[in-house]
């Protein structure tokens, strides 16, 4: 039976083919069309929703595809599905709209992938069936690959080619990872499929070194999506040549594509190994957050800045993922919509300002304050968000997921004090994230001091071409910020329904933690209780996560 | 006897469409002369029919993979008839102007009868591999396809390159003939049976003896060099390059092809009913096959990714491409579901490799650069030569890419069905960590194809104003053009039938073995004798 989600799948699909067949002309009326079409379907998903039960999947509907392999064309979403599908349907016009100015030639080739890749990202926060889910995630590679390469900036080669290896290298171990699952649910019930629900609920019997050879699995191919220290170095090569809307798709869906397949096949596969080796994964987010901060500190380029500080915020997320507790979660799956939002309008500000002067190093921007004040306006406004400035909606996300870390202490759950919430991580990974937090307001604030304020400066290159757009904003570019700002402030100011819309779903995915989370530190506490004991041997087996 | 032919129709009517077109190509009447092409493709054409025929009949091979023949004989029609396109306008070139400035025709002067037979003969050996019941006529067949090839690889082009090119094919083929008929002769002198299926019936109920296994390890040492894989892959790069596009891709196909279904045949007589989990080949052959495919793997990915050279890269991917396949082989049948079976992952690869890697030749074949010594156009032969192919020559452009991402696996294209099941049934065999590697050289694999990519569809052309590239002036331009285009909507268009032709691989795969069953255990030496299916019918 068709569902609105193929609507929605089909949908950009369609447009990418006429765009395709249509005439070079008339590729951006069409895309404009295409991607304002997809928000009708999506507001009726919305609000056909059943949020009470938002664990629940939705909408699904699931075809015979090769029944040898038990193989189904599956499509359902539960709640962070549909947030995820939401912010993917809402980034797309402003994708589309924020390159009117900045695509000139071969318009054809620009929007036919652009509107393409909407279908391959929905597609994938839709698919219920692993195949399904691995060919959406697959295929993003391609028109990413292509818009980096044919519009990208002057070392787009190496950047388009870098990106493609290094996630399509990932994601073919992960498949390896998956392909096990599939292979011990068949050993379990003797039947092949696909289907994540049904992998799910039979992944967890499996023996822990097999789950953490699946944990290593999976968590190669999603930590270079993400990207996590220390697979991220090709995130910012890809930002940094990428068109303005490349970026914005990259730093605002695909890099969720990493947290969402964590957040729905590692922690919903292999419980006991996450939970063994979840401080491992937190300590590389940390290092992430403080040494992507650092660097960013450092930098002269304002989107090179941007997108390390994508590793740094992206850090958290994973940090909350991490966390296994409702509120690290809940967090997570917040804190992957705001960044979407917040770092993608950062990204969009730094396109129109290159669009202008056609630099983007700070040494030769200053003092845009005086002549851009609108542009300038949005400029802090988004900083602010990024940062985390309470009442924005990088505050909420941000806290909640270094409240998560804090709360998810083994210890604490054994003592049964109030506020402890589970998991293996504790009050120091919070403390150590939270200096991320305090470096993440120092380069951003450093990089708008000198681009906002600062020294007046007039780079080389304003007043020679691009002679339709004014000093400072046009109607199209401030309306397109002003949507991205009226999400920031209203997530940030009354984020409540859409933690309300998460929980469910979060709750379901970590249902089968809770067992074992209680087991988990009371296992910790006796290690504790002997290693205290027999201090005198220091080769006490005080060794973190060997089950 | 009945039963045989039955099993052979196809083969016949090839065989008999071979003696037309050998004397409808000496023709001296141009007309009759340019029928060669579609006679040849009509007579594939009808044996795939009664291919079909034969298939949907129940006729079955005597061997242990019964369903074999069918599976094989459709794929060798399918990509065959691709193949036989792309061979259109390869020969006589320079003999039909002459002829057509006037020149009056001489047999002697022509090659374009031999030509066709030669392909036909070739796909009919390939068709006979499949349905070969002993190892007598299996060894025949697997000559009548490669050698055929030696001299196709030396007539596909006056410049030397070729011929040197067959010489040296034909010298490492007979070195890998003799390697496995050695190992035939090992395995006849083990078992005292010539036919495969008591083959089998002896060394389920005896064990398998030392000169047994020593045949085994022979025969697929010699047959490694069928589908280039290492050690014997030496040629590979200088053959493929040597010889002209058309050949190159009827080489990375039928000689292939008819590797695998001879390893396919000779591994089931030993069966994989050893090891630990009663799924392995015996122990000395899987740690073989093992390595084989590791280091083939591995060796063809490095080598592709250092050449310069699109037809060498091509080669020795397609190197990697049979260390794929090994995985399958190792595997074994498996449970005989789809997803376990290594057989059917094995011969499903083979018919998805054989489509898309046509296509990525057809493109090759379409291109040719004006030779500085104004004699026979020359091949295109660098990435360099490929650049900004997209602006000129939009389909080709086409083509080649979907070609490229297939063969890297990316999803949804064919190439990426057919990993699939290599992966479930490496797992499902216990092999992970092959599988692992296998996953390493997929990724390593998509540096080249991704260059290939990149060449074809984001570089700008060269630099120079008038490129010397150009897609060549041949009637027969068409011909290749439209074997590109249809490989390509075949690697598109057989995804949704993939469920079609997966639950063919899958009866094609199936293990006429009675013991597979896991509760009897292994079958260890001096058991008791096994009831085989296979022995009642077989006299």
């Amino acid at each position: 039976m068709p569902s609105l989600l193929h609507i929605l799948i089909l949908m950009p699909l369609l447009f990418a083919v006429l765009i395709a067949l249509a005439p070079s002309k008339q590729a951006r009326a069409i895309a404009a069309i295409g991607s304002l079409v997809p928000i009708g379907p999506m507001l009726v998903a919305l609000w056909k929703f059943d949020w009470a039960n938002g664990g629940d999947l939705h909408f699904v509907s699931s075809y015979n595809w090769i029944t040898d392999l038990g193989l189904r064309l599956g499509v359902g979403v539960d709640s962070v599905s549909l947030l995820l599908i939401a912010l993917t349907v809402l980034l797309g016009p402003i994708c589309v709209f924020g390159s009117f100015s900045a695509v000139k030639d071969n318009p054809k080739v620009f929007y036919g992938w652009l509107t393409g890749l909407q279908a391959a990202m929905i597609g994938v926060f839709a698919a219920t069936d692993l195949v399904v889910f691995y060919i959406c995630f697959e295929f993003t590679l391609l028109p990413l690959y292509v818009l980096i390469n044919l519009y990208g900036s002057s070392n787009r080669k190496r950047a388009a080619t870098k990106f493609f290896l290094y996630t399509f290298t990932g994601s073919i171990i992960a498949l390896a990872g998956l392909v096990y699952v599939v292979f011990h649910h068949r050993g379990i019930e003797g039947d092949w499929t696909f289907d994540i629900a049904t992998l799910t609920s039979t992944a967890m019997g499996m023996p822990v070194e097999a789950q953490a050879l699946v944990l290593l699995a999976l968590m190669l191919g999603f930590a270079v999506k993400v990207p996590l220290f220390p697979v991220h170095t090709w995130l910012p090569l890809a930002h940094t040549e990428a068109p303005t809307a490349g970026s914005v798709i990259l730093a605002g869906v695909l890099l969720k594509l990493g947290t969402f397949g964590i957040y729905r096949f590692v922690l919903g596969f292999v419980p006991e190994a996450v939970i063994a080796y979840a401080p491992l994964i937190a300590v590389l987010s940390i290092i992430g957050i403080i040494y992507a901060g650092l660097i960013c500190w450092v930098q002269k380029d304002v989107k090179k800045l941007v997108a390390y500080s994508s590793v740094s915020h992206l850090g958290f997320c994973v940090l909350g993922l991490v966390a296994l507790n409702n509120v690290g979660l809940t967090g997570s799956v917040l804190y992957m919509i705001n960044h979407g939002l917040s770092t993608g309008a950062l990204f969009l500000c730094i396109g129109m300002v290159y669009e202008r002067f056609h630099t983007r190093s700070m040494d030769e921007l200053g003092g845009l304050a005086s002549t851009m004040p609108i542009w300038s306006s949005f400029m802090v406004f988004f900083v602010m968000a990024s940062v985390g400035l309470p009442g924005l909606n990088g505050f909420v996300s941000e806290f909640m997921c270094i409240i998560g870390t804090f709360q998810s202490s083994p210890a604490w759950v054994l003592e049964g004090r109030a506020g402890a919430a589970g998991g293996s991580l504790g009050p120091w990974f919070a403390f150590a994230a939270g200096f991320g937090v305090i470096v993440a307001a120092m380069y951003l604030l450093y990089m708008t001091g000198r681009v906002v304020w600062g020294t007046p400066k007039h780079p080389a290159g304003h007043d020679d071409d691009h002679s339709e757009l004014p000093t400072d904003l046009n109607k199209r570019e401030i309306s397109l910020l002003t949507v991205l700002a009226i999400g920031c402030l209203g997530l940030g100011v009354y984020p409540t329904p859409v933690i309300e819309a998460i929980e469910p779903s979060v709750e379901r995915t970590l249902a089968p933690y809770q067992d074992l989370l209680q087991a988990h530190a009371a296992e910790v506490g006796v290690r504790h209780e002997a290693a205290s004991e027999e201090h005198s041997e220091p080769h006490a087996e005080s060794h973190e996560g060997g089950h | 006897m009945a039963e045989k032919i039955a099993l052979i129709w196809p083969e016949i009517v090839l065989f008999i469409t071979t003696c037309i077109v050998m004397i409808l190509g000496l023709s001296p009447n141009k007309q009759w002369r340019s029928l060669c092409l579609p006679a040849s493709m009509a007579g594939l054409a009808v044996a795939g029919v009664l291919a079909v025929l034969g298939m949907t009949s129940g006729s079955q091979s005597e061997t242990m993979l019964p369903n074999l023949p069918g599976f094989i004989k459709i794929t060798v029609v399918g990509v065959g008839l691709l193949l036989l396109m792309l061979q259109g306008g390869l020969i006589d070139r320079r003999e039909e102007a002459l002829v057509a400035s006037g020149r009056a025709f001489s047999p002697l002067r022509t090659n374009r009868a031999e030509y066709y037979s030669l392909v036909l003969f070739s796909l009919t050996g390939l068709m006979l591999c499949a349905s070969a019941s002993d190892l007598i006529w299996l060894f025949l067949a697997l000559e009548l396809t490669s050698l055929p090839t030696y001299v196709m690889v030396a007539m596909s082009s006056s410049r030397g390159r070729a011929q040197e090119a067959g010489v040296k094919y034909f010298y490492l083929g007979a070195l890998g003939a003799a390697t496995f008929l050695y190992g035939f002769v090992m395995l006849y002198g083990g078992t005292g049976e010539l036919k495969l299926g008591p083959m089998a019936g002896v060394i389920a109920t005896e064990g398998i003896n030392n000169i047994t296994l020593i045949g085994l390890l022979l025969s697929i040492a010699g047959l490694a060099f069928k589908i280039a894989a290492v050690p014997m892959h030496f040629y590979t790069a200088d053959v493929y390059q040597g010889a002209a596009s058309p050949v190159t891709a009827f080489l990375a196909f039928v000689p292939k092809t008819a590797g695998f279904v001879a390893l396919l045949l000779v591994c089931s007589v030993a069966g994989w009913s050893y090891g630990e989990s009663g799924n392995a080949l015996p122990e000395a052959a899987r740690i073989m096959i093992w390595v084989m495919a590791a280091v083939t793997m591995t060796v063809g990915n490095v080598l592709a990714l250092m050449q310069s050279s699109v037809k060498r890269m091509l080669a020795y991917s397609s190197v990697a491409h049979s260390g794929y396949m090994l995985v399958g082989l190792l595997a074994g049948p498996g449970d005989g579901t789809f997803g376990g079976s290594g057989v059917s992952a094995v011969l499903f690869y083979l018919a998805a490799y054989g489509v898309t890697n046509t296509g990525a030749f057809a493109v090759i074949a379409c291109l040719e650069k004006r030779a500085a010594d104004r004699g026979e156009p020359l091949e295109v032969e660098d990435f360099d030569d490929l650049r900004g192919l997209w602006k000129r020559e939009p389909v080709l452009g086409v083509v080649l890419a979907v070609s490229a991402l297939s063969l890297m696996g990316f999803p949804p294209l064919f190439g990426f069905w057919a990993k699939l099941p290599l992966f479930t049934s490496g797992i499902a065999a216990g092999e992970i960590t092959l599988v692992v590697v296998l996953g390493i050289n997929s990724a390593i694999a998509a540096f080249y194809y991704l260059r290939l990519l990149k060449a074809a569809m984001i570089d700008d052309a060269k630099g120079t104003a008038d490129s010397p590239d150009r897609p060549m002036h041949h009637p027969a331009y068409s011909l290749r053009l439209a074997t590109g285009v249809l490989s390509a909507i075949g690697v598109v268009a057989l995804v949704p039938m993939a469920g079609l032709l997966a639950n063919g691989a899958k009866d094609a795969g199936l293990y006429a073995n009675p013991t597979i069953d896991r509760d009897e255990g292994p079958i260890t030496v001096q058991s008791e004798p096994v009831d085989r299916q296979i022995e009642e019918p077989s006299v």
